[in-house]
């Protein structure tokens, strides 16, 4: 059929087609640095070198990497319900208070394994809560739920000025952040695991909270692929009319699959506030909600795509950060040009050279294959 | 009339890697009908769009008055006499009937002279052709019919010589159609010269002079319509011979399974869709719903089925009441017995983009047989699946390709497999055979009627008379939301045609009951 979005073999649809958007998004960040009068080439040594060259790098990579695995995940959730949750970047900062909570409350008199379940339910649990509201506002009062989840963002940015200012901060404080935790409110890190392959960590804040995010990976894709649930929504997210002749409740998953997807990025939390930074600061989820959609839409919603593809927005971070230290003349706006660039190419225009690669590999198939019935007839 | 009007040479077409068109050589005389004729997919419409300038061919020639021509686009195809009247037709609603004929073949940047000039035209065409319309009238105020009427009018305003008609009688009475027939043989004596595209093999007979048969992409034959027979085309058409009649026994009707008592149904709009509808549905009985399509019968199958609320009346379903003002929730009237084959396939009865096995458990998916705990068993649900797809054949046998990749007959046999292995009691099916290769279509009837000798209760809804005439022991007639009437199997097609009209035979048949 004529049809672009015709059906490509696997390989092609998770594996060629998001490589030459990658490909594509580099050649033309590699265009910018060449007008501001720099290497490209220097540029991609010092990108892939400061993400990738030494232990300590590599531990900063995956430690962005955790970040947007949740976020993704959150997003990857909403997305198979059909449901368009903007919202993760507010649901994963309320999902901070559930693990300051339980880090102020316990971080003296329990160890980190204490503490950390702890955290993690608290975190859900307010991830979960931010995001019922404009769920439940969709199912029950049709309000659509990119326009809510865009408000709950801001609201949930004001709420935290006020508790960080008002209510967490510690007396005495000048600083709009909570007290820093004892012991008990620090995740251990993975050191262990980056020394298997005879790599040193150094200050990298890499940490168990990495494993937690392959867990919740695997956990969303039984999920969406092995229960009564997951089919449930699956259903509703394709085909709304097939969901309601099949007597599934639109009102029901909508509600639960948002807070599922709050849940998801309430966790993202535990990453940087027990794994970093050992108290809640301001701001602390600094835009991975919103990373969460590119890393989404690039990996197909799928968990196995979406790992990769966090690693790949760690890489940029981690390696942006590398780029601007080594090079002055590109400044950090610059990083965020090329973030900004991989987010157009692999997310918005994800679609652009699907065209002439199914037309490639009809040509090169067609003259072994007969027509098949199709509906291009009366 | 000696010579061709249209000649084809060596078409190819091909989209992506499906070949729509192979190779295909046509011939079409001047001053005939001529009747394409194949089965959905056959490569029908894109050798027609090629033609209308649409799509252009990969290679291949064509001729119009034995000269070779190019047809970049539809205006180049217009300048070469040939004129089309579309499925869906391309007329702007709250125009009138001689703007929309004008539009685009305006002489100059004033109007009022194009419309004077235009209205003179119109004149003559119409006593012409004998195709009177209200110049002045409003195309959304028209009937269906006439609206196409206004379509043939446009053509022959740019002056075409060859006409081609895609599927013209879809959607109309057979009134209607009879009347377009005679329109048609009419240009045919006035020396145009006529494509109809079809797959009613009825039709051809009834009409055509020559008919070319489409299979895969292919010309497969070229007859004269006087030499040949409806059995030869449909085998033609299929490749095998193909049983066009159901053989059933007389019904032997039970006991009552559903009853249906003044139920009325509004849109979102509030306009009544159904109108106090009542019908009863017996055991071992087929009850066919003949109307022309958008009379209500859609909404009164959603609102048995629970999908859509009705605004009032009461359902029974094996004895016990079903709340269809309320919450009448799709999946309690399945647990009751209740099996629902919807009208639309693609949006609701089945997911395209799940693996064939994910829609063998559509609203059976709370089934303990296809669950562990709150887990899919997927082994079991495949197993389902594979078992389903060898006893109805479906193809190709892969209980893992995404639903959308099969043909429309094999969709609708996931569908039909799934609500009828299910052994429910009543059994309600829209559209059974609709984009469905004639195939399938003896195999789904077939299945239909196996289910009534097996007890069931059956409710069919189709637009299409023949296959309402043949499958059912009852039949009512929708018109304007409303049942008009209630007639037996063997009730005449003129009979059932006035009544889907809306000309109540009852009564006195000059009162009509609606616009």
């Amino acid at each position: 059929m004529s049809n672009p979005y015709a059906k490509l073999p696997g390989w092609a649809e998770y594996g060629l087609i998001p490589l030459i958007n990658l490909i594509v998004a580099f050649l033309v960040a590699g265009l910018v640095v060449l007008l501001v009068g720099e290497n490209p080439l220097n540029a991609a040594y010092h990108m892939i070198n400061g993400a990738f060259g030494r232990g300590e790098y590599i531990g900063f990579t995956l430690y962005y990497a955790t970040t947007f695995i949740f976020t993704g995940l959150s997003v990857a959730v909403a997305f198979h319900a059909g449901l368009f949750n903007i919202g993760s970047e507010g649901q994963a900062y309320i999902g901070g208070i559930g693990v300051a909570l339980a880090c102020l409350w316990l971080d003296r008199i329990a160890p980190w394994y204490v503490v950390f379940p702890l955290a993690i339910l608290g975190s859900a649990f307010f991830g979960a809560l931010w995001a019922f509201l404009p769920g439940w506002l969709q199912a029950r009062r049709g309000s659509h739920i990119v326009i809510t989840t865009i408000m709950f963002n801001f609201i949930a940015s004001s709420v935290m000025i006020y508790l960080l200012t008002r209510v967490l901060k510690p007396m005495g404080s000048m600083a709009p952040q909570t007290r820093t935790f004892a012991e008990g409110g620090q995740l251990p890190k993975l050191d262990w695991l980056l020394s298997i392959f005879g790599m040193n960590i150094g200050t990298a804040p890499f940490n168990i909270s990495f494993l937690l995010a392959l867990l919740a990976a695997f956990g969303v894709w039984v999920l969406i692929w092995r229960t009564r649930f997951g089919y449930e929504m699956r259903t509703m997210g394709h085909s709304p009319g097939a969901a309601r002749y099949a007597g599934i409740s639109e009102a029901r998953i909508t509600i639960i699959v948002m807070m599922l997807s709050g849940a998801l990025a309430g966790m993202m939390a535990l990453n940087p506030i027990m794994g970093e930074q050992f108290r809640m600061q301001l701001d602390f989820v600094q835009g991975a909600g919103f990373v969460g959609i590119a890393v989404a839409l690039m990996g197909r919603s799928h968990p196995a795509g979406i790992i990769p593809a966090a690693i790949l927005f760690g890489m940029l971070y981690q390696g942006g950060a590398e780029i601007a230290f080594e090079m002055p003349a590109i400044s950090r706006d610059m990083i965020v040009i090329i973030q900004g660039l991989v987010i157009l190419f692999a997310g918005a225009l994800e679609n652009m050279f699907r065209p002439a690669i199914s037309r490639l590999l009809a040509r090169r198939r067609s003259s072994s294959l007969a027509p098949q019935p199709q509906n291009s007839g009366a | 009339m000696h010579g061709t009007a249209i000649e084809l040479k060596g078409i190819e077409k091909s989209f992506g890697s499906v070949r729509a068109n192979r190779n295909i050589n046509l011939a079409v005389q001047k001053g005939t009908i001529h009747g394409i004729i194949g089965e959905n997919g056959a490569g029908k419409s894109t050798l027609m769009s090629i033609l209308y300038g649409f799509y252009q061919a990969d290679s291949g020639e064509i001729l119009v008055d034995g000269k070779p021509v190019t047809i970049r686009d539809t205006n180049a195809a217009i300048g070469h006499g040939i004129g089309m009247v579309h499925q869906h037709f391309m007329l702007v609603e709250n125009f009138t009937v001689l703007e929309n004929i004008m539009l685009g073949a305006e002489d100059s940047q004033i109007l009022n002279t194009s419309i004077s000039k235009a209205r003179a035209e119109l004149k003559r065409l119409e006593r012409e052709y004998a195709l009177e319309v209200n110049p002045d009238a409003l195309i959304e105020d028209l009937p269906v019919g006439l609206q196409q009427r206004v379509e043939i009018l446009k053509s022959l305003y740019r002056k075409a010589d060859i006409l081609i008609l895609d599927e013209p009688t879809g959607v109309l009475t057979p009134p209607e159609a009879d009347h377009l027939f005679r329109i048609l043989g009419r240009l045919r004596d006035e020396g145009k010269t006529v494509i109809l595209i079809t797959h009613k093999l009825r039709e051809i007979m009834a009409i055509t002079d020559n008919v070319s048969v489409m299979r895969r992409g292919e010309m497969v034959a070229t007859r004269k319509t006087s030499e040949t027979s409806v059995e030869e085309l449909a085998e033609l058409m299929v490749g095998r011979r193909v049983l066009l009649r159901v053989d059933k026994t007389p019904a032997v009707p039970g006991a009552v399974k559903m009853t249906v008592a003044n139920l009325t149904v509004r849109d979102s709009r509030g306009v009544t869709m159904v109108d106090n509808v009542s019908l009863t549905l017996r055991a071992g009985e087929i009850v066919g719903i003949a109307g022309v399509a958008g009379n209500g019968q859609s909404e009164l199958l959603e609102a048995m089925s629970g999908i859509r609320k009705a605004a009032s009346g009461t359902v029974s379903l094996n004895g016990s009441t079903v709340d269809v003002t309320g919450v009448a929730d799709p999946a309690e009237l399945r647990k009751r017995g209740l099996a629902h084959v919807p009208e639309d396939r693609h949006h609701v009865g089945l997911v395209l983009k799940f693996e064939e096995s994910e829609n063998f458990i559509l609203g059976y998916h709370r089934d303990q047989r296809y669950l562990n705990g709150p887990f899919l068993n997927v082994d079991a649900i495949r197993k389902d699946a594979a078992d389903k797809i060898s006893q109805y054949d479906i193809r190709p046998a892969d209980t893992r390709l995404k639903t959308a990749n099969f043909s429309g007959g094999n969709q609708q046999k996931i569908v039909l497999a799934r609500e009828m292995e299910r052994n429910p009691d009543v059994l309600i099916i829209g559209q059974p055979t609709r984009g469905v290769d004639v195939g399938a279509i003896e195999f789904i009837h077939r299945r239909i009627v196996e289910m009534r000798d097996a007890g069931k209760a059956v409710l069919l809804v189709s637009v299409e008379l023949d296959e309402i005439r043949a499958l059912s022991d009852r039949i009512l007639v929708m018109f304007a939301g409303r049942v008009v009437g209630e007639r037996s199997s063997d009730a005449t097609e003129q009979e059932l045609g006035l009544l889907m009209a809306g000309v109540e035979a009852d009564q006195s048949p000059k009162e009509r009951t609606a616009p």
